[in-house]
């Protein structure tokens, strides 16, 4: 089977992010970069579903050269060779369209994504590249199975989850509880360094660096007015107190 | 050129969802500073009759393509239907919710009609005669005001944030047809297997009472499913407790769970680490109750209890059985 996991690089969770000072974009110094952790869980299944079925699995990454590190990374746990298309930056439809120009050559029966990237948190570049590919977008799924040629995927809804059937090739979209993803091995470290990475310039691809979605302006944050700490010594009454604030002023009991 | 603010309604079972009458509102504000209609786009099995509660939430004109094969609903079928439509029409501005399924539906739309979105917004106005939208990025530590420079112009919005506003309008029913072969479709869905706790879904609820490190263990929510079931509440949990294993992973909130905008948010044992206020500081009303007077929680809290939470939370309970 030919099976692609898209991944991106993002900012670790805990990173503190802080606005250029012209809000042009963020301060990228002292950043720690890691794998974005919803494309971990997409990765952790390429990886299952080639050990259950044969095959090979191929990362591929859009982002600048530091995206290397993360390309590495999921060679670390096992996929088979990557692609890094590089670009500074990029919108939904740009950054899919040049997965998409990239995975076309694969030729791949399903690819995996994040169901978004913590970064952005936009969760658009599934479905787009599904649309870009030609294929059915199956979105924000834990459970996800192959069996007779066709896939089919649990989707949690508010207050229910879906069965999903879909014909193959298919772009899935992987949420959190859909599997528990590897670490890397010490000897899979040692393996990817050796694993092939093609480099393709997003430009040589014919993707354009226009975005259709332009960030005009990042601000921080808006400042919430402070709260009211409710004193005393005795649980009962500052309990009574915080009822009788969202009963009177609050008003949402 | 371009015109109209277009909104994709979300239906299920026959209903129409509160977030459909929270756009329709939305784009009701933006087309009256443009001069322009709002059109409502509905895709369902048996849903004509959906159209007129549109039209008391501001709709101009809906246009509904009713079928059997739409009774599920379907990313090829439902994204092909409203394309179809809304680029017949020449939309100036698409608004979706950023729902589960608004999410899929217009991530999808993006695609297909090759434009850009400003996903999971929290405002929207008009700037310079264009759509100008603001969303938190980065887990709420940064937010983003997005112009798109292709049509339609697209914004998911988070639900439980606009406000839904009767301002009654024509709601003139336009049937179309959507063009889509059910025998081309790729994807189906096989079973809808429901939550039968009768319990609100978090990303629903009007209020959520969460629990978070400061629980010590799954048994000790039983404080806060009391509270909860008496407010009528959902109950949320932090990427702590789930990790430990004391609620399942639908019940996180955060950046890697559910974004939530309840009208109230009760925090117990919540430190408020940055990667839970990602996912509940769009709430309206937060209250923290910790034993820590230093946890980041207070600092996002309109109300704040410093004490242990077992001795609080069922103190709360009993003093709100007094007046509910």
């Amino acid at each position: 089977m030919n099976i692609v996991a898209c991944v991106k690089q993002v900012p670790d969770t805990e990173a503190l992010i802080k606005v250029k000072p012209d809000g042009s974009g963020i301060d990228e110094g002292g950043i720690k970069w890691v794998m974005n952790p919803y494309d971990e869980y997409g990765v952790e299944e390429a990886l299952k579903l080639k050990e259950a079925n044969g095959g090979e699995v191929t990362v591929v990454s859009l982002g600048p050269a530091r995206t290397m590190e993360t390309i590495r990374t999921a060679l670390a746990m096992g996929a088979d060779k990557g692609v890094h298309v590089t670009i500074d930056e990029a919108d939904a439809y740009n950054t899919a369209a040049a997965l998409a120009a990239a995975i076309k050559e694969i030729n791949p029966d399903v690819v995996f994504c994040g169901q978004r990237a913590i970064d952005d948190d936009s969760g658009q570049v599934g479905s787009v590249l599904a649309e870009l590919l030609g294929m059915p977008p199956i979105t924000i799924i834990t459970g996800f199975e192959v069996a007779d040629g066709k896939v089919k995927a649990i989707k949690p809804i508010e207050g229910a989850q879906l069965v999903i059937e879909s014909a193959m090739p298919c772009v899935v979209t992987a949420q959190k509880g859909l599997n528990e993803p590897r670490y890397a091995s010490l000897p899979g470290i040692m393996k990817a360094k050796k694993k092939p990475v093609d480099v393709k310039d997003a430009a040589a691809l014919g993707i354009s660096i226009e975005p259709k979605a332009k960030i005009a302006k990042m601000t921080p944050p808006p400042e919430r007015a402070p709260g009211k700490i409710i004193e005393g010594d005795d649980p009962a009454a500052k309990a009574a107190e915080l009822v009788k604030l969202l009963r009177e002023e609050a008003k949402v009991i | 050129m371009a015109k109209g603010v277009w909104i994709v309604a979300e239906q299920r079972d026959g209903a129409l969802r509160k977030v459909s009458f929270e756009i329709a509102s939305a784009a009701r504000k933006l087309a009256d500073e443009l001069g322009e209609e709002v059109c409502a786009v509905l895709v369902g099995s048996g849903v004509e009759g959906l159209a007129s509660e549109l039209g008391k939430y501001g709709v101009d004109k809906i246009y509904v393509a009713d079928d059997a094969m739409f009774a599920d609903y379907t990313t090829d079928a439902y994204s092909a239907a409203v394309a179809k439509v809304v680029k017949e029409n020449d939309a100036s501005i698409l608004l979706l919710a950023s729902s589960v399924q608004g999410k899929d539906l217009s991530s999808s739309l993006v695609g297909k009609l090759a434009t850009g979105m400003a996903s999971d917004c929290t405002e929207i106005k008009i700037a310079d005669g264009k759509l100008l939208a603001i969303r938190p990025m980065y887990a709420g530590k940064v937010f983003g005001e997005i112009v798109v420079d292709s049509y339609p112009q697209m914004a998911s919005l988070r639900p439980n944030v606009f406000a839904a506003v009767e301002n009654a309008k024509a709601g003139e029913v336009v049937k179309f047809d959507a063009g889509v072969a059910a025998d081309a479709l790729k994807t189906k869905v096989l079973e809808t297997q429901k939550d039968t706790s009768g319990k609100a879904d978090l990303t629903e609820a009007d209020i959520i009472v969460s629990g978070g490190r400061g629980m010590k263990g799954a048994d000790e929510y039983k404080v806060i499913e009391e509270l909860a079931d008496l407010l009528g509440a959902a109950v949320g949990a932090s990427r702590a407790a789930v990790d430990a294993g004391w609620r399942p992973q639908s019940d996180q909130v955060g950046q890697t769970g559910k974004v939530v905008s309840p009208n109230l948010y009760i925090a117990c044992g919540i430190s408020g680490a940055i990667q839970h206020l990602a996912g509940m500081s769009s709430s309206k009303y937060i209250v923290a109750i910790n034993k820590d007077a230093e946890a980041p929680i207070f600092a996002r809290a309109d109300y704040g209890v410093v004490d242990d939470l077992f001795k609080v939370v069922p103190e709360v309970t009993a003093e709100a059985k007094k007046i509910l």
